[in-house]
């Protein structure tokens, strides 16, 4: 695929998942874009959250030598920790002196046929699995000429595509990019709009809409809740949900994602502050009621991607 | 299970390995009555034919299947006529903490004043020893590689279906036919073909004796029996044993009595490596299924008890333990007999059945240790065949492991056989290919590939002692690029490679004519057709192996040298201060050592440049021996195979440029560096495809797996595709660790408690607290490949 054109166009990536399992059908290459309209409290991705490239530090691979104090220019490097706030100038000197990778940085400028030629790697068992290339984030949609480029590209090598979007998008650049993915995650967190606000710092309006507009057009979209202690997992609120995804036409899967806790640590390596208080992830006993509740009207549950 | 099974389980599981002096005492007596009596071929034969009538004979309670090697179940002969235990090596057996034999008063005085005195300066082993150059001594002794033949006799050997449809009888027919045809005018060799007929001929003989002495224990212990059901389990066996193997089984109960005798009599005769192994059993074992069925002497639960009876048998025996070097680099009571399920049949179809789905429900319920299971996957093969194998896999027992049954028989077609004495052939031992009762596929030893690049890296001098080892290469700071480097390690590889195959030559001689291994040339085509024995060629096939460890460590090794050092961006390093850095163990160079284990290219990751030179490696060990004669008309192979003996082999090797330090496990098979691969599982998979597995004779590819990645059925699922992807890129092996680290780390803190837990260690599955420290701490640091 390597040379098929559109090697103008960058996109920032923060990470490529080889033999992702919880992002659609089969085994999936998963491309994660920086950058998100929201600031969920949970999220588990927050190096996805910044349209910029970030410097992220791995604290227990620091062996406190030094090595990033002498490289840092400004001077402002701490082993072990990332410099907080805008003290940093995410030059990357740092990264390039640390001898156990504890440094590193989250986002890369990757073209597309960087992009593609990665997914291509793991063809086969994207073929043999009925898996593909799953877009996600952060928000693949905040790149969209990117992104309609990779989808191109894929279709053209005959790549199964999925988008994964929380929504709040241009809805016309929304409907552009279903016209070209053969499957859309998307992802409702609150019904409640002054809770969404609260925990995801935007009106949940736009996503709402879009979602009623897309289910009418696209064949094939999945409904992706996160189930998160004492934000959304009253049976109120789970039913509530039920009920709005029942009422739209065309919705062919509700995924349940529980809470998890990896975030945590990926903030402290960011050197951000975890929002969200000490919460226990749901069990499997919470989550299968929570699945129970969507199946009894009538839909189509998956506990995870 | 049933009661029945589960009593003799917990027996079995019970049991204490132990030494037995019999077979050395019986042994010792034979060749002190008649050495330079008769002919070698002969004396080995009624050497045979001696142990067969005087062995102690065992028939337990609720057995159904019978006959023990030893005396008693895990009762362990020993084979002085090969390796000659000294007293001080029985106590080592008696008191070391893991894979313990008990070894008693009156054995160690049988050896003291029997055994000892006679075998010292006799046995193979020591006269092997005598025969090799000094060069070899050295080379061997530094850990360049290691010696099969030093413990155990030539094997690797399995069965195919002959026994099915003939008996001894029918054997001593064609053996008679063979001499009756000899053309004494003629040809040179009519002697020594009619010494070694004559041999096969006492073997059948031997066989038949000793299975008689089973009917007729088994019919006093049956006139002394009251409950009826046992008696007429007695009866049965009386049957059986006065049946097989003197003619051919007529049902289910008598084809696994007839093989159990043909392997008691394999390892009884002599110590072959990897004991012997009944091949397709599943597809050996449908016609009497089927017809056991039809008659309604058999129920699908009666032919599974009788299975399960006969996996105890396996289990009952541990392997002979070794002396030595190689008791280092294979520390486990397993003995490798490894059954095959599933793969294709002669014809080409599809040859899994409904036993191969008995046995597979076996392993997962029965979890013995012995015998191995794997199972052969061909492109043919049913997804439920597939499906069922991944969920006992996923049990976290370490069996099955899996073969793609493809690229087994295009590896056979390659080295030469015929397309229908490929797809009846199959894999053994860990993951060797051969074609099942018509080959001699001989493991020859381990080889060093890592200590070699230590030794390119210092001139030939072996670091450790300052003394030359091999050839001068050039001194490291006068390579100018990544070639000269590569250039030395190969020039002293093919050194190092010309010292072992010398060896080899010599002692396949050796074997060829003190050793003969009459039985089981009476089980191997085409040794009476040739009127030659196994051990002098007498197989359709030989071929010989030499297993080269190390593959990951030497190409990470190689990339850190290439960017370090030559690299235009990074590189400045001269090779000299590397080896300097290296000499001194890493000692206050922490910081480089951190860049070499982080921040250079490796193996494992699908990543073109550094897979390169694993493919180049790979490729020199081909080129460099594929195809070379052995003396029985065959020729030597390649192997990617490291049992254990990449923790041997790293205990022996300094520090190296992947950043590992002296002393520690290099990579197992063609498996990453430990750890090295940290783009998952797909990522792997494609930089191990990437070496053409068909140019070897098995590859071991190891992964491990934690049990939330293949969780439920959509996970199978999933992992099968995975599995049949490899295949289809030519893969020849792969199997799996489904545990958590978590769980290793308890089973360490508390052995007690985790005593059955089973891990795949490199080609075989082991008991986790019966490994050694080193090689537990490497199990635990193994990848573990997260799915998200």
């Amino acid at each position: 695929m390597r040379g098929s054109g559109k090697q103008a166009i960058t996109g920032l990536i923060t990470n490529i998942q080889r033999y992702s399992l919880q992002d659609g059908p089969g085994i999936r290459t998963t491309v994660f874009f920086k950058g998100c309209p929201l600031d969920c409290w949970w999220c588990h991705n927050p190096e996805g959250l910044s349209r910029r490239r970030e410097v992220v530090t791995i604290a227990n691979r620091c062996q406190q030598c030094g090595e990033c104090i002498k490289a840092c220019p400004e001077g402002v490097a701490q082993p072990g920790s990332s410099p907080a706030g805008s003290v940093c100038v995410r030059c990357g000197a740092c990264i390039g002196a640390c001898p156990t990778g504890a440094r590193q940085f989250a986002g890369m400028t990757m073209t597309v046929d960087d992009v593609l030629w990665e997914i291509d790697r793991d063809r086969i068992f994207h073929d043999d699995s009925s898996g593909g290339v799953t877009f996600s984030g952060g928000e693949p949609l905040l790149q969209p000429e990117f992104l309609l480029a990779l989808l191109h590209g894929c279709r053209h090598s005959g790549v199964r595509t999925a988008v994964d979007t929380c929504g709040f998008v241009n809805e016309s650049t929304l409907l552009e990019v279903a016209a070209h993915a053969d499957l859309i995650l998307f992802d409702v967190k609150l019904l409640d709009d002054s809770k969404h606000r609260k925990f995801t710092g935007v009106s949940n309006a736009v996503i709402l809409a879009n979602l009623r507009r897309l289910c009418g057009r696209h064949p094939e979209v999945w409904l992706r809740v996160p189930v998160i202690p004492t934000v959304n997992d009253s049976p109120e609120d789970l039913e509530d949900m039920a009920r709005f995804a029942a009422s739209l036409s065309g919705i062919r899967q509700v995924s349940l994602l529980p809470y998890h806790r990896t975030g945590i640590q990926k903030f402290e390596r960011l050197g951000r502050e975890y929002r969200l208080p000490a919460i226990i992830p749901p069990s499997a006993a919470e989550m299968k009621a929570a699945a129970d509740c969507f199946q009894a009207h009538g839909l189509k549950v998956k506990v995870g991607g | 299970m049933t009661e029945r099974t589960k009593r003799l389980r917990d027996k079995s599981l019970a049991a204490r390995p132990s030494i037995s002096a019999e077979r050395a005492r019986l042994m010792t007596d034979f060749y002190r009555a008649n050495l330079g009596k008769l002919s070698a071929p002969v004396m080995r034969a009624e050497s045979f034919r001696h142990l067969c009538r005087e062995k102690t004979i065992y028939i337990g309670d609720d057995e159904l299947i019978v006959g023990e090697r030893g005396p008693f179940p895990k009762a362990v002969p020993t084979y002085p006529e090969l390796t000659c235990h000294s007293l001080g090596d029985l106590r080592i057996l008696s008191t070391r903490p893991k894979t313990h034999y008990d070894v008693d008063d009156e054995c160690l005085r049988i050896y003291e004043q029997e055994v000892i005195p006679y075998w010292r300066g006799r046995s193979m082993r020591d006269r092997l020893f005598e025969r090799m150059t000094e060069d070899w001594k050295a080379a061997y002794e530094a850990g360049m590689f290691t010696e099969f033949m030093e413990q155990r006799a030539p094997g690797h050997t399995v069965l195919d279906d002959k026994i099915y449809f003939k008996g001894m009888v029918d054997f001593r027919a064609d053996i008679a036919r063979a001499l009756a045809e000899l053309d004494f005018l003629n040809d040179p060799e009519a002697y020594e073909k009619s010494q070694a007929l004559r041999s096969f001929d006492i073997a059948c003989d031997a066989a038949i004796l000793f299975a008689d002495r089973h009917a007729a224990l088994a019919r006093e212990i049956a006139h002394n029996e009251t409950e009826p059901t046992r008696k007429s389990g007695l009866e049965k066996i009386v049957q059986a044993c006065s049946r097989v193997p003197a003619y051919a089984p007529r049902d289910f109960h008598e084809a696994l009595q007839s093989y159990w005798f043909c392997h008691l009599a394999v390892i009884t005769e002599l110590n072959g490596w990897d004991s012997f192994n009944p091949g397709h059993l599943d597809q050996h074992l449908l016609p009497f299924y089927e017809k056991g069925l039809a008659d309604g002497s058999l129920t699908r639960e009666s032919a599974r008890e009788l299975l399960e009876c006969f996996f105890i048998k396996f289990n009952n025996h541990p392997a002979p333990p070794k002396v030595g070097v190689t008791a280092a680099e294979s520390g486990t009571y397993t003995d490798f007999a490894n059954i095959n399920i599933g793969g294709l049949l002669r014809d080409g179809a599809d040859g899994s059945n409904e036993v191969s789905h008995i046995l597979l429900d076996i392993v997962d319920e029965m979890h013995l240790l012995q015998p191995s299971t794997n199972i052969q996957l061909s492109s043919k093969s049913p997804e439920k065949f597939l499906k069922h194998a991944l969920k006992v896999i996923r049990q976290g027992y370490g069996f099955p492991s899996i073969f793609n049954a493809d690229t087994v028989v295009l590896e056979q077609v390659r080295q030469g056989k015929t397309l229908e004495d490929a797809r009846a052939g199959g894999c053994s031992g860990c993951v060797e290919v051969g074609a099942f009762g018509k080959e001699a596929f001989i493991l020859t030893g381990y080889f060093n590939m890592v200590k070699v690049l230590e030794l390119a890296l210092h001139n030939g001098i072996e670091p450790k002692t300052g003394k030359r080892l091999g050839p001068a290469t050039g001194e490291p700071d006068s390579f100018h690029s990544f070639e000269d480097v590569f250039q030395a390690w190969r020039l002293q590889f093919q050194h190092f490679l010309d010292v072992k195959l010398r060896g080899n030559q010599v002692i396949e001689r050796m074997y060829a004519q003190d050793m003969p291994a009459p039985f089981l040339s009476v089980l191997t085509d085409d040794c009476i057709a040739k009127g030659r024995d196994y051990n002098a060629g007498g197989a359709r096939y030989n071929n010989s192996y030499i297993q080269f460890v190390g593959l990951g460590s030497l190409t990470d090794s190689f990339g850190a040298i290439r960017e370090m050092c030559f690299d235009g961006e990074r590189g400045g390093l001269r090779v000299g201060e590397l080896v300097a850095v290296l000499d001194r163990d890493f000692e206050g160079c922490e910081s480089l050592r951190q860049r070499l284990v982080n921040k250079t290219r490796k193996y494992g990751n699908d990543d073109d440049e550094a897979d390169r030179v694993m493919v180049r490696i790979f490729n020199t060990c081909f080129e460099e021996l594929d195809g070379k004669p052995n003396t029985k008309g065959g020729h030597y192979r390649v192997e990617m195979l490291p049992t254990t003996c990449h923790v041997y082999f790293g205990s022996v090797t300094g520090a190296m440029p992947d950043g590992r330090r002296a002393g520690l496990p290099l990579s197992e098979g063609i498996s990453p560096v430990q750890g090295a691969d940290r783009r998952g599982p797909t990522a792997v998979i494609k930089s191990a495809a990437k070496l053409d597995h068909v140019k070897a004779g098995g590859t071991l590819l190891n992964m491990k797996f934690t049990p939330s990645l293949v969780a439920g059925e959509e996970g199978v699922e999933k992992w099968g595709h995975l599995v049949r992807s490899y295949f289809k890129l030519g893969g020849h092996h792969v199997q799996f660790n489904v545990v958590g680290a978590e769980t290793l780390r308890e089973a360490q803190k508390d052995p007690e408690k985790y005593r059955d837990l089973i891990v795949r260690v490199a080609g075989y599955s082991d008991y986790f607290c019966d490994l050694s420290a080193a090689l537990q701490e490497e199990i635990i640091a193994r990848t573990e490949h997260e799915g998200f």
